[in-house]
């Protein structure tokens, strides 16, 4: 007997137990959250802080994968002012931001009461709007491309029945960024949806109220929809954003950053600059920025139009 | 928006004027909804045609509606010309472990955030939404370098590992929602019977889930196999592409066949609009769980 209790009394699980017992319940409360949340405390150390860090350290040294990595100081910074290409890569991200996310919002609240209307047959209506955005980025792009094709594409050929101009869709640096814009509207059902939860969570007594005091079909839009929509629009917002600076694959296989860059957008700027001129120094330094881009306008954007939004049961 | 309502009894006076416009705007509604199904289904009918025609045909203007001659052939040439049925394997494996690592760490930790008190949590709950608003391009370049010093581009890894790590902010952020919404109640009176933090977690709550898990699982898959950016900068031998990589790849060697490119771009679509109506009621599940307490 006294034999197997010391045989006991060495395992370390049962050493673990006997520390585990001494724990006061607060504590054994913590040891357990934490245990259950350790797989992402693990993850943000090793996939998110790790990485920040190695792109800190070669903000200042130039690395081109083969020979070490070689000090040099701000001269990254110094190029990242007065490079054209990436002034350039910029202006493409941002205004396409600024047209796509706008554009965007309001044709997908648009669609979402359209499909929040009473119709016998209207599941079929809300999957057929919500099919384009399911379609696999490349084989969307590839659809795009032949869409857009100047000679054959349907969208020339419905514009020229029409009378219409021949539009080099994607060979005119002032009509891709609209070809842009057009096939990302297209694909807005994520956000339809959403916006379709949010009409029907709207209590119908609201209108009903509405109608009584003599509100009309667009005042009860104006005080009655958007108020009560407002955190949605805003959760829409920016997401919507944060997926207009990540524009990679249509750019890619679409048009490939061109014509003449003008569908140069700042991912794709940043991974040619890592992996096809093996300039990882400066690709650390445009993901840096990226991230101080992305993170300035998430302040502006919770600071300005978060602070607007209206809340019905705060604090949740 | 109410269109069957009847109108109330002291606005009678003011009935015919007010069905009449309820009437034009009930046409109008019907009206926009037809034209816009017409633009959304449109491109799809589109790729389809165009994928059933002859090289010659394709390249025809005013384009033909209707393929003639029909060319069903070119769905066996463009799945043939590159070895689709391995890129589908990889892209099954690949999927396959992500759901799986999805599936489980992040309710794990989401049951730590959504059930547990503790010091930190809210801190730590805190980082998870931030990295929620942070895309993967940012870390994309700084991730890459770390994982060829551990020696791992061109394998899976890179691709399957991390997500065993949380699963991922939104999934996370999902499950938590979803957790707080199961009466803690039901917890208690597992936790009398003696059973143990994990077990509520693994017993009862992962149980009681089943159709918030179904909905981060088809998300992630969907991810899994429409992902380009991830597989296209870890993967080099084109044995280990997966579909998206390998229809990229295909787009840049056929150039001008434009047949097969759509061809294969149909036969990539097909299972993800057969997976959507197969698990059509969590697609808006999912997105009416994280819209609304956004």
């Amino acid at each position: 007997m006294t034999s197997l209790t010391a045989k006991r009394e060495a395992e370390p699980g049962f050493w673990l137990s006997r520390q585990y017992n001494r724990l006061t319940l607060k504590q054994r409360r913590t040891l357990m959250g934490y245990l259950f949340i350790m797989p992402f405390i693990l993850g943000f150390l090793i996939w998110w802080l790790g990485p920040a860090m190695v792109a800190g350290y070669l903000t200042v040294h130039k690395w081109n994968f083969l020979s070490a990595p070689r000090f040099i100081g701000l001269a990254h910074f110094e190029k990242l002012v007065s490079d054209p290409i990436l002034a350039q890569s910029l202006k493409v991200t941002i205004v396409f931001s600024a047209i796509s996310v706008p554009l965007g919002l309001v044709f997908a609240f648009f669609l979402a009461s359209l499909i929040n209307s009473k119709f016998r047959f209207i599941a079929i209506f809300r999957t057929i709007y919500f099919l384009p955005s399911i379609v696999p980025a490349v084989a969307n792009a590839i659809l795009w491309a032949w869409l857009f094709n100047t000679e054959f594409g349907l969208i020339n050929y419905i514009i020229r029945a029409f009378g219409g101009p021949k539009i080099g869709w994607l060979q005119d640096p002032n009509w891709v960024m609209l070809a842009f814009v057009i096939l990302t509207v297209w694909g807005v059902g994520g956000s339809m949806i959403i916006f379709l939860a949010g009409l029907q969570g709207i209590p119908q007594i609201f209108y009903e109220a509405a109608e009584i005091d003599g509100a009309g079909r667009w005042q009860r839009l104006i005080h009655v929809t958007l108020p009560m929509m407002s955190p949605i629009i805003f959760f829409n917002l920016v997401i919507g954003f944060i997926n207009s600076f990540q524009v990679f694959v249509s750019a890619l296989l679409i048009t490939d950053g061109g014509p003449q860059r003008a569908t140069l957008f700042l991912v794709l700027h940043i991974w040619r600059t890592a992996f096809s001129s093996q300039k990882m120094g400066y690709a650390s330094v445009l993901s840096w920025l990226l991230f101080a881009i992305l993170m300035l306008l998430s302040f502006f954007v919770f600071r300005y139009i978060g602070s607007r939004v209206y809340y019905e049961n705060p604090g949740e | 928006m109410g269109f069957s309502e009847k109108p109330d009894n002291f606005i009678e006076a003011g009935r015919s004027a007010k069905s009449r416009a309820e009437t034009f705007f009930h046409w109008l509604t019907l009206f926009l909804l037809l034209f816009f199904a017409v633009v959304m289904i449109t491109p799809f009918l589109w790729l389809l045609s165009s994928s059933l025609k002859t090289q010659i045909n394709i390249f025809q203007f005013p384009p033909q509606l209707i393929p003639d001659p029909f060319m069903p052939q070119n769905y066996v040439y463009a799945l043939t010309y590159k070895p689709f049925g391995l890129y589908f394997r990889n892209t099954l494996i690949v999927a396959g472990l992500n759901v799986l690592a999805v599936v489980f760490t992040s309710s794990l930790c989401a049951y730590g955030f959504a059930r547990m008190r503790f010091p930190g949590r809210d801190f730590w709950f805190g980082i998870v939404m931030a990295t929620l608003f942070l895309p993967y391009a940012v870390l994309l370049v700084p991730s890459f370098i770390i994982f060829s010093r551990l020696g791992w581009v061109d394998t899976f890894l890179p691709l399957v590992v991390p997500p065993f790590f949380g699963g991922g902010a939104f999934n996370i952020f999902l499950m938590r929602q979803f957790f707080r919404t199961i009466p803690e109640e039901i917890a208690d009176a597992a936790r009398i019977d003696g059973c143990s933090e994990f077990g509520v977690y693994w017993r009862i709550m992962l149980p009681l889930s089943k159709p918030a898990l179904i909905t981060i699982a088809i998300f992630t898959f969907l991810f899994a196999w429409n992902d380009l950016i991830g597989p296209m900068t870890y993967l080099r031998s084109p044995d280990n592409f997966t579909i998206a990589v390998g229809l990229a790849s295909f787009r840049s060697q056929t150039d001008i066949h434009w047949d097969l490119q759509l061809a294969a771009s149909t036969a990539v679509t097909l299972p993800v609009i057969a997976l959507f109506f197969l698990a059509q009621r969590y697609f808006i599940q999912g997105v009416v769980m994280t819209g609304l307490k956004g």
